[in-house]
């Protein structure tokens, strides 16, 4: 692998600190040397080109930018790239298998969850924190925990359809086996 | 005998089918503008006034320019000496790139840096040293023709105070003929809040100019990419076959993503300069505060009434805040939109809209929100109208509108300010909506609860709205009129691509132009691939806002599949070796009239029109069609909203929300719910909490979503809809009507309606939206008006 820099004289260089880290994305270790200030957003989307995870309002209010660190939602332009060394991150690339779509991606599909589909991968994100907690939820407990997510297209219904449908689809699984 | 298709199961007409784009969408393989690095790609940030109207003193760039990683700084005075310190708007104005002057809005763009990285960027902006001698500022109409007002655009040569334009339509004469007949006037005043579309992705563009080719190709987020191309060639004077635009997935778009914004001109001027990609990615306050707004009006009116509930008259005077310059996108003729659809549905003989235009220092735009061009403000004051003239007469506010709506044998019914709505079954509707909300029982309940001091509302609201911009006598932007097109080619072994001169952002046009495909050819939509955003590839239209992409392009999907079924009975009746007049046509399949039995498949004729073509037949099964339509489709809707008010607090709850949607024939049903169910909540939030204002300082509140509220999943609330009633547009090829924006457009006065009707025993006439909870308080304990934009707390 080679990385070329701009060459803005040794001095200019030296001045921009950078830190190695260490962390897991979607099962894959990897390292990176990172400025102090990066995003974690930017992190995924630029650094391991990962562009699932959108960006929309980098003030934590909309929620586009979702990821699970360690399995808790997190909202990843409030995050500093730094703060998930030797920390585990899952985006929405990492929800499918090669084979086989997660139920949350079936159920906003099957449900109409999504329009422009740019609040999506965020929404399925903060679903998956939900379901992994609470696998039977009621559409009060999926409206409270999307409410940290903005869709301007959909009117949350059918979002809350395509969750509920996802719960079901998953404890069917788990007790089938 | 072959058995005939179903068409359900091909994906044709009428089917729910799971929507195409979703595969990539719910993968995070979407490739919005953001998405996209290109080789060498440079970055751009722009730097923003900090103050609303102010002299540029000075504008120093030098440390800038110093920090390691910077390629370029743009100003003003830079991109005048190419003639780019201003560029044209949609509506016959002229707009600032990067202020010379002054500074007119907060928020206006005055410098732009380009470098290796946008934090890089970001840094460079912030060490520009801008001198500003601050100026009076002007944040509402009544200011910008008050006496001694500092004329805000004083860059334009015989530009006297702050009005943009004094406009009028309908018949003032005999409006006054009428008002005098009158037994009685109602009277409303009330004002429609600032708002912006804000989709969740925010503007940008990636602009890459080839210094070898001469190719200029901008990846922008635009709803109207061949729009962009023409304004590209005629402001950046690059030749338009030198020019690609594409518009690859938008993250909503909701009109916001219409106009041309001075951030796509300064990536293009340094793309062209640098001689590399140079991509330029808004951010939230950026969006909010400089791009395009919608609403701000101040609207005046009156009823001219028969004391047996026959509306006579209206007037209306419309008094808009456009803003810094006047750069509403909207069909150039109409200042004011179409906000002469005001009260369309009511059997109305005389009228007369005056319209007047005015400057301020706020951001420009005047953009149709989810709207066909000022409808919404035209459909939310027509139903509070009625409300307040059913009020004033004394009349049950369902029977009062049902007296005065157009009758089903009215159509095609001529309204009173010239425009022809084409069908509709307005009373049945009504009816459906009634019934669905409980209304006769809902005035007992009423009683009871407030007997036991809960207040319960009920609020009713119906719109039509003018869909489908064209027809092009009537309709053009700039003089570009306004049609659409479809090119449709159909590969030899029978799967298809078809392209349209639309941009879908969400609505799904990748599915259902393939169903309209395969109602009109029987191919399975499965086997139809949809392309639109690229100005290289796509026919030429006019983009896809004001709810126009099915009545226009959807129809010029029909036509174009009909031109190929045409020749496809040609290549059918050689196949067969019968006359063309001999062939008959079912879905999917031609046949012998005399032998039903002996019949060849679309698909069969497809193969012959590269492999076995008649003598002198042009060889290929591709075609394109331009629809220029014969009139606006007016679908009409009924929304019944049930609420209770907390007595002690203001805070409303909505009980139960009912949509009653006629948008006439349903290409897919299940995504013109989510259509609809995207626009009540829109409709929601303007009701209930979603606004943008101005201090006295014009400094804006709402540049973030901490201040500017948008519903989520907790709030909004549930809706109940019913599809029953279908009255086919008798003029679009399939009988489709618009639906993207009624709700939004009809949704708001419902809400109102309802909070209102809840505290109609505290001689309370209206409170402006939006209905937040201390406003509703305040109107039940002071028991008086609430008007105008909620005032702005300040520090003291």
């Amino acid at each position: 692998m080679t990385i070329v820099y701009e060459d803005h004289g040794d001095e200019a260089a030296s001045e921009v600190p950078v830190r190695r880290i260490r962390f897991t994305v979607n099962g894959d270790k990897k390292i990176a040397e990172v400025e102090p200030r990066l995003l974690l957003s930017h992190l995924i989307r630029r650094g391991l080109g990962l562009t699932g995870t959108h960006m929309g309002c980098d003030t934590t209010n909309c929620g586009a930018c979702t990821v699970l660190v360690d399995g808790r939602a997190v909202k990843s332009c409030t995050m500093l790239a730094v703060q998930v060394d030797g920390r585990d991150i899952s985006t929405v690339e990492g929800l499918a298998t090669a084979s086989e779509l997660h139920p949350l991606q079936e159920g906003f599909k099957e449900e109409h969850g999504l329009q422009c589909g740019f609040c999506t991968p965020g929404m399925m994100m903060a679903a998956k924190a939900l379901l992994d907690e609470n696998p039977d939820p009621t559409e009060e407990d999926v409206r409270w925990a999307l409410s940290g997510n903005l869709c301007r297209c959909t009117g949350y219904q059918n979002i809350a359809k395509s969750v509920l449908w996802a719960a079901a689809k998953l404890r069917s699984q788990s007790g089938g086996r | 005998m072959s058995q005939a298709l179903d068409e359900l199961k091909i994906g044709g007409l009428g089917a729910s089918r799971k929507r195409v784009e979703d595969n990539r969408f719910i993968r995070g393989k979407g490739n919005y503008t953001d998405d996209i690095t290109l080789p060498g790609m440079l970055h751009m940030e722009i730097l923003r006034s900090p103050l609303a109207h102010a002299r540029i003193k000075s504008i120093d760039t030098s440390k800038a320019w110093q920090i390691p990683g910077v390629h370029l700084v743009l100003t003003g005075e830079m991109m005048a000496t190419r003639n780019l310190a201003w560029m044209p708007t949609l509506s016959y104005d002229t707009q600032a790139v990067l202020a010379t002057d002054k500074v007119r809005f907060q928020g206006q763009e005055v410098a732009c840096v380009v470098a290796d990285d946008p934090y890089i960027a970001k840094d460079a902006c912030e060490l520009i040293d801008v001198e500003y001698e601050p100026l009076p500022v002007i944040v509402n109409p009544v200011q910008a023709v008050a006496d001694g007002a500092p004329v805000i655009r004083d860059d334009k040569e015989n530009q006297v105070g702050n009005v943009i334009y004094d406009w009028e339509v309908g018949d003032s004469e005999g409006t006054d003929r009428a008002f005098e007949q009158a037994d009685v006037i109602s009277k409303l005043h009330l004002h429609y809040p600032r708002s912006h579309p804000s989709p969740i992705e925010c503007c940008g563009s990636i602009a890459d100019y080839n210094r070898a080719t001469s190719k200029l190709t901008v990846y922008m987020t635009t709803q109207a990419p061949h729009i962009i191309r023409a304004a590209v060639a005629l402001v950046a004077e690059l030749p338009e076959h030198m020019i690609r635009i594409i518009s690859p997935d938008i993250g909503g778009g909701f009109g916001n993503k219409v106009p041309v914004y001075p951030g796509y001109v300064c990536s293009i001027l340094a793309s062209i300069l640098l001689e590399r990609p140079v991509k330029w990615i808004e951010d939230k306050s950026g969006n909010l505060i400089s791009t395009g707004f919608a609403r701000d009006v101040y609207l005046d009116g009156e009823m001219a009434l028969r004391s047996d509930g026959k509306i006579l008259a209206v007037r209306i005077h419309t008094d808009a805040d456009h803003g810094a310059f006047f750069s509403d996108a909207q069909p150039s003729k109409f200042k004011i939109g179409l906000m002469h659809s005001a009260f369309a549905a009511y059997d109305i003989p005389v009228a007369h809209l005056t319209a007047r235009g005015t400057y301020t220092n706020k951001a420009p735009g005047g953009v149709a929100y989810r709207c066909s061009f000022r409808v919404t403000e035209a459909m939310f004051f027509q139903e509070r109208m009625m409300q307040a003239a059913a009020i004033d007469l004394g009349i049950d506010q369902a029977a009062f509108r049902r007296m005065n709506f157009v009758q089903d044998d009215q159509f095609p019914h001529r309204t009173p300010f010239g425009f022809l709505t084409d069908s509709g079954q307005y009373g049945k509707c009504l009816d459906v909506g009634l019934k669905a909300a409980g209304y006769d029982d809902f005035r007992k309940r009423q009683q009871e609860a407030r007997a036991n001091g809960r207040l319960l509302g009920i609020g009713i609201s119906t719109m039509t709205e003018p869909l489908g911009a064209g027809n092009s006598r009537e309709y053009d932007i700039l003089g570009i009129k306004m049609f659409d097109s479809a090119e449709l080619k159909v590969h030899m072994t029978g799967k298809a691509i078809v392209r349209t001169g639309a941009r879908g952002q969400g609505q799904g046009h990748e599915t259902t132009w393939a169903q309209i495909v395969s109602h009109e050819l029987g191919i399975p939509a499965d086997d139809i691939v949809v392309e639109e955003g690229d100005t290289d590839t796509a026919p030429f239209g006019m983009g896809t806002y004001a709810s126009r992409s099915t009545p226009v392009a959807g129809a010029a999907v029909a036509m174009v599949s009909r031109k190929i079924r045409a020749k496809a009975r040609r290549l059918a009746a050689h196949l067969l070796e019968v006359s063309e007049e001999d062939v008959e046509w079912e879905l999917g399949r031609f046949y012998v009239r005399s032998a039903p039995d002996r019949g060849v498949t679309i698909q069969e004729c497809a193969m012959a029109a590269y492999s076995n073509m008649p003598d002198g037949m042009e060889p290929g099964l591709e075609n394109t069609a331009y629809y220029d339509p014969p009139n606006l489709t007016w679908p009409f809707a009924v929304y019944i909203v049930t609420v209770e008010v907390d007595p002690e607090t203001g805070v409303w709850d909505v009980l139960n929300m009912v949509a009653v949607d006629d948008c006439g024939i349903r290409i897919n049903p299940m995504i013109v719910e989510g259509q609809i169910m995207g626009g009540l909540t829109e409709a929601y939030a303007m009701a209930n909490m979603q606004f943008i204002t101005f201090d006295a300082e014009g400094n804006c509140v709402g540049s973030n979503y901490m201040d500017y509220l948008l519903p989520t999943s907790w709030e909004t609330p549930g809706f109940e809809l019913h599809s029953e009633v279908v009255t086919p547009c008798p003029h679009h090829p399939i009988g489709a009507k618009g639906i993207g924006e009624c709700a939004a457009v009809g949704g708001p006065a419902a809400f109102v309606n309802a909070v209102l009707d809840a505290i109609s025993d505290r001689g309370v006439r209206n409170i402006d939206m939006p209905l937040l909870p201390d406003r509703v308080w305040e109107a039940i304990t002071q028991h008086h008006d609430v008007y105008g934009a909620p005032p702005v707390r300040t520090d003291d």
